[in-house]
């Protein structure tokens, strides 16, 4: 059934924040660490080593094809007069960072990278 | 009683479904409007960019901080926009990702946290420097701030840093957020972001969850799983980094 597929998630998110609110408390930082990663980890294990039906996976994949209408609707609610009216410093300091670690992406790709790139992932 | 009191009256009481249905439409635009440029992929991005429009608009109106979700008939956004609804969809995305390629990218990943958290914080920490601030505590959150909006208040909180210059450091990093969503889809096929490897990477660098995500979702969907699960590594690390290690260095650099 599809709601199986939507249990799954969940199950997936709170052991994994569970398990990054370990971590955070064993760090000393407030909230989690790597908790939606880890989440994220498990899902990957689930759809790599147990067979779902269809009806399962139908359920996961009505949520990850709504994934980008919920990113819209984030944006919406996104601190936008905050963004632009912080003054230079915040503009710069954030903006010159955002622009500068773009430049590094093409470096640090290099890193272990193999011989060739697999692409076209059926998602 | 009017018509339109009758009609926000049923609005309200279905906040979150009028929020599906606006944020229809607003998809809708965002596809018809990359249709007619000819860039049918750009349909994400350019949806993404009305949504924040229309958060910079409502911010204007209402002078609160959470966009249009402030408005009373929009409450819903709060819901689907949440960190709830966000969290929940990035994690379905993983379904279907080749362990293949996360192990692949798995060094590459680990080493763009670190570079990405103590880049962003130099960065932030120069021009926090540059501009007149002299104390560690104000530099250092400054510095967190560009590496995340929630890193910059978690370290200024932990240093006790004044509130002024928390604020700054959360527009800091809601600056990387927004620009991290426009931005992406630009400049994607000039720094080779077209594969899981260097999604990974570029999550692992940028690392604000809501950038990464959201410019990845309008650059190719299919990245959005290996960027996202490096960039929630990256807060966790910041918060980590910053107000111990990086501060402790910062104090010894500006002896105060």
């Amino acid at each position: 059934m599809e709601i199986y597929g939507l249990g799954i998630i969940a199950a997936c998110m709170f052991v994994g924040v569970f398990v990054g609110s370990i971590f955070a408390k064993l760090l000393g930082v407030s909230g989690d660490v790597g908790g939606v990663g880890i989440a994220m980890l498990l899902l990957v294990l689930v759809s790599n080593y147990i067979k779902l039906d269809e009806k399962t996976q139908n359920g996961i994949k009505l949520i990850s094809n709504l994934y980008i209408p919920i990113i819209v609707a984030m944006a919406a609610t996104q601190d936008v007069v905050k963004a632009l009216s912080g003054g230079a410093v915040a503009f710069l300091a954030g903006g010159v960072a955002t622009v500068a670690s773009f430049f590094l992406v093409p470096l640090l790709s290099r890193i272990g990278k193999g011989e060739k790139i697999s692409q076209g992932r059926e998602m | 009683m009017s018509f339109v009191e009758i009609a926000a009256g049923i609005i309200s009481k279905n906040s979150l479904v009028m929020s599906f249905a606006i944020v229809a439409i607003t998809m809708f635009v965002g596809y018809r409007l990359s249709g007619l440029l000819g860039e049918r992929r750009f349909g994400s991005a350019l949806a993404i960019v009305i949504g924040l429009v229309l958060a910079l608009i409502a911010g204007k109106y209402t002078g609160g901080s959470k966009g249009i979700a402030d408005i009373k008939i929009l409450s819903g956004f709060g819901v689907l926009g949440g960190a709830m609804f966000r969290d929940y969809a990035i994690i379905s995305t993983a379904f279907g990702a080749n362990i293949e390629e996360l192990k692949k990218a798995g060094v590459a990943g680990i080493v763009s946290l670190f570079v990405g958290v103590i880049f962003s914080f130099i960065v932030g920490a120069a021009f926090a420097l540059a501009f007149g601030f002299k104390s560690a505590v104000d530099v250092t959150t400054i510095g967190a701030g560009a590496v995340t909006f929630i890193v910059g208040p978690v370290t200024g909180g932990a240093l006790g840093a004044s509130s002024a210059v928390v604020a700054l450091s959360i527009a800091a990093g809601v600056v990387k957020s927004v620009l991290c969503m426009i931005i992406t889809p630009l400049v994607a096929p000039y720094i080779g972001l077209n594969n899981p490897q260097s999604a990974m990477v570029f999550g692992g660098l940028l690392g604000t969850t809501s950038g990464v995500a959201g410019g990845l979702a309008a650059t190719d969907p299919k990245l959005v799983p290996y960027g996202a699960m490096t960039a929630t590594f990256y807060t966790g690390l910041g918060c980590l980094l910053a107000p111990s290690v990086l501060f402790m260095i910062v104090r010894a650099i500006l002896g105060s």
